[in-house]
């Protein structure tokens, strides 16, 4: 069975839906939060890169090495953020991060 | 400038310097201010009656400024005299000067002279300003001023409650005739397009002008009729007319010179020259003149009947005051102008001799105003008792002093007007005339006569200082003669073209015929009057208490002024204030508190509430609404 452009979107969209569940579901940790945002960035990419092959343009990869980068920078600033968060606060439980609550 | 100009801005300036110099000029500066303005004014005055009341000097009129230019609408300050000015002018500015000079005396105590000179100076200067006036719009403005200077004046002790309440009634009371006095000036311009007395009279007087007037449920109203009775509002709430009287009793609160100069004298005779200034308007309509007539003589026998029970003595002479400015109206009812202002001129002089006097005594009495509590001070104050004889006399029409001419000229006028309202007039005057004479001897014989009623204030009374005295012997002087001297103002056309009378209407005229009996019966009064008192109040001095305890209804009733002041407060001040807290409970809290700002807040609120219940805090809540909004977007557009 050859492998089509069907089955790099069904997988892209798996990836991207257990990363929003991942989001969604998750009530511990920041860090998964920020694990599931790059499974949904990495959906994307998927997404990206098959496109790109079986349309024939190299655009999509070169948008994806975009959208890597800036996984990195995130990722990078998410967790500096989390450090300094975890410093104040002593934890990085998601229930207990509520204080934008109005 | 002209000497006639300053005759009206000399008590201005006097009343400036004192009010606003006083701390500079001192106090003894600021009296001299107001007393010399005074004195100016009133030799001015003198100068300008020679040339125009004794000589024969043709009317005098100035512009002194323009006032108001608005389109159509122009008014000037001008100043105009004639016989009538000329005869207030002697009369404000002669016995203003003389109770300024009073109450240096009379205020020698009080810390506050020199406010009160500079308000007496500025009442001088407004009611100056109305009597020259020679447009409506200036009449209203001097009328507006004295009514401020009354405020002002008789709220004078303003830390006596009673005298600031009195002083809100003077005001709010004068409110209600200047409504219709306001009106009045209005309706002259709709109908004549200027306010300017010439201007006025002439196109009256052709009769160019709209007759007739449309108005709703009222149908066609004559306009004359109309500004006239909207006028003669004005004058019944100035001049304490019946309805609108309540006013006067109340501001004797005020320091008696006040009550002398603007409660008897002048103030209150504005109405009076109101209506025989507009003597052209209100010869044309028969009915207003019927009404004023009416007003006039029911307050004459209502204000004499209240003045019988009396124990203040100032209220005695405000009520007084009162009736006789009722004899004075329907004189002007019933056409006698001349008569009316003959009154008028007399009047002023008894009436403030008589508060002046009744001030000695008061003065003597060590603010004693009861007259319960005086009695036998003849023999400590002869000379305050001499003056104020002279006064009761000449209020009560003994032969040959003030009142006897003018009272009788009006009675006579009255019942020589051949008319219902004319005669009901007379006998109405002629019924006051016997009560004058007994209130006003009951008043001298409480006072003077009889036992002292208090021995302590008695042995202090003491005869009032030089200052005060002056003054009451030029006014007795003048009670005497003014009178005999007067006399010729009710002859033909002494007014000239002042006073305007429509033909037929000649009252005056026929008054020299009149029956011997009606000249007579005047004096009949007088002796009846006076008997009565003295039979009440020297002989049988028991009898006005057991007839008070027999007739306990009527005596109730009299001693309340015919309960006014108690009808008023039920319809006016009650209601006034049920309807205040009506629109305070349910208009402002429960309507405008309870469903606009404060519901307006609590539905903010509460809206509020359910929106911050969306702001969770959790980062997972936002981002499920953010794929959520994706979804939705995505859906919708593809």
């Amino acid at each position: 069975m050859a492998v089509g452009l069907n089955h790099y979107l069904v997988l892209g969209a798996m990836l991207f839906t257990i990363g929003i569940l991942g989001i969604f579901l998750n009530r511990r940790n920041v860090i998964l939060i920020m694990m599931s945002i790059e499974l949904v960035l990495l959906a994307v990419n998927v997404n990206l890169v098959a496109f790109s092959r079986f349309m024939g343009h190299v655009d999509g990869q070169i948008i994806t090495f975009f959208v890597m980068t800036v996984a990195a920078a995130e990722a990078a600033i998410g967790l500096a953020i989390l450090v300094a968060f975890f410093r104040n606060r002593a934890t990085i439980d998601v229930e207990e991060i509520d204080s934008m609550k109005g | 400038m002209s000497a006639n100009q300053l005759i009206v801005l000399t008590p201005l300036m006097g009343s400036l310097v004192a009010g606003l110099l006083a701390g500079r000029i001192g106090k003894g500066g600021a009296i001299g201010a107001t007393i010399v303005g005074m004195l100016i004014s009133a030799i001015l005055s003198i100068r300008v009656f020679m040339e125009v009341a004794v000589g024969n000097a043709p009317t005098i009129q100035e512009e002194v400024f323009s006032w108001i230019v608005s389109g159509q609408f122009t008014v000037h300050f001008g100043i105009l005299i004639d016989r009538i000015t000329a005869i207030m002018l002697i009369v404000v500015s002669g016995i203003s000067t003389l109770i300024h000079i009073y109450s240096i005396g009379y205020m020698e105590e009080d810390p506050d002279q020199p406010r009160f000179f500079s308000y007496l100076s500025l009442f001088t200067f407004a009611m100056l300003t109305l009597v020259t006036a020679d447009n409506f719009l200036q009449l209203f403005f001097g009328w507006e001023g004295v009514g401020l200077a009354s405020y002002l004046l008789i709220g004078f002790w303003y830390k006596k409650e009673s005298a600031c309440n009195a002083a809100i009634k003077a005001f709010l009371v004068n409110r209600v005739g200047d409504f219709g006095f306001a009106l009045g000036i209005f309706t002259i311009f709709l109908i004549f397009g200027t306010l300017d007395y010439t201007q006025v009279f002439q196109m009256a007087a052709n009769g160019e002008f709209k007759q007739m007037m449309d108005f709703p449920l009222l149908g066609q109203v004559p306009t004359i009729t109309l500004i006239c009775l909207l006028l003669f509002i004005g004058a019944m709430g100035k001049s304490a007319q019946f309805f609108l009287h309540t006013w006067l009793p109340d501001a004797m609160e005020g320091p008696t010179p006040v009550s002398a100069l603007i409660h008897a004298a002048t103030m209150v005779t504005a109405g009076v020259f109101m209506v025989c200034r507009a003597s052209p308007l209100f010869e044309l309509s028969p009915t207003a003149l019927e009404v004023v007539t009416v007003v006039g003589a029911v307050t004459a026998l209502f204000a004499a009947s209240v003045g019988l029970v009396q124990n203040d003595i100032k209220k005695v002479i405000a009520y007084s005051t009162c009736s006789q400015l009722g004899y004075m109206f329907f004189a002007a009812g019933v056409s006698a102008y001349a008569a009316s202002m003959f009154h008028l001129m007399t009047h002023a002089f008894f009436k403030a001799l008589l508060f002046l006097s009744a001030g000695a005594v008061i003065h003597a009495m060590h603010h004693e105003q009861d007259m319960r509590r005086m009695g036998g001070l003849a023999k400590k104050i002869p000379m305050t008792y001499a003056v104020m004889m002279i006064g009761t006399l000449a209020l009560t029409g003994f032969p040959f002093l003030a009142g006897f001419y003018s009272k009788d000229a009006i009675l006579e006028s009255a019942y020589a007007a051949h008319s219902m309202v004319g005669i009901f007039a007379w006998s109405m005057g002629m019924l006051a005339a016997v009560l004058t004479t007994f209130y006003s001897f009951r008043l001298v014989f409480m006072t003077f006569h009889g036992q002292p009623a208090d021995q302590h204030t008695y042995h202090h009374a003491h005869e009032a200082p030089w200052s005060m005295r002056g003054p009451l012997v030029v006014l007795a002087v003048g009670a005497v003669f003014a009178g005999v001297v007067g006399v010729p103002m009710i002859e033909k056309q002494w007014f000239r073209e002042a006073i305007f009378l429509a033909p037929g209407h000649d009252a005056l005229e026929n008054s020299h015929h009149v029956p011997g009996w009606v000249k007579w019966l005047p004096f009949a009064a007088f002796l009846l009057g006076l008997a009565t008192a003295w039979m009440m109040y020297m002989r049988l001095t028991q009898l006005p208490g057991i007839l008070a305890e027999t007739f306990r209804r009527t005596h109730r009733f009299l001693v309340n002024a015919w309960y006014f002041d108690r009808l008023y407060d039920w319809m006016f001040v009650q209601m006034a204030k049920k309807i205040g807290e009506g629109l305070w409970r349910t208009g402002d809290e429960t309507i405008i508190d309870g469903y606009g700002v404060n519901g307006a807040a609590a539905n903010c609120a509460r809206i509020a509430g359910w929106l911050r219940s969306i702001q969770s805090g959790y980062v997972y809540h936002y981002a499920f609404v953010m794929v959520i909004g994706v979804l939705v977007l995505v859906t919708v557009y593809t």
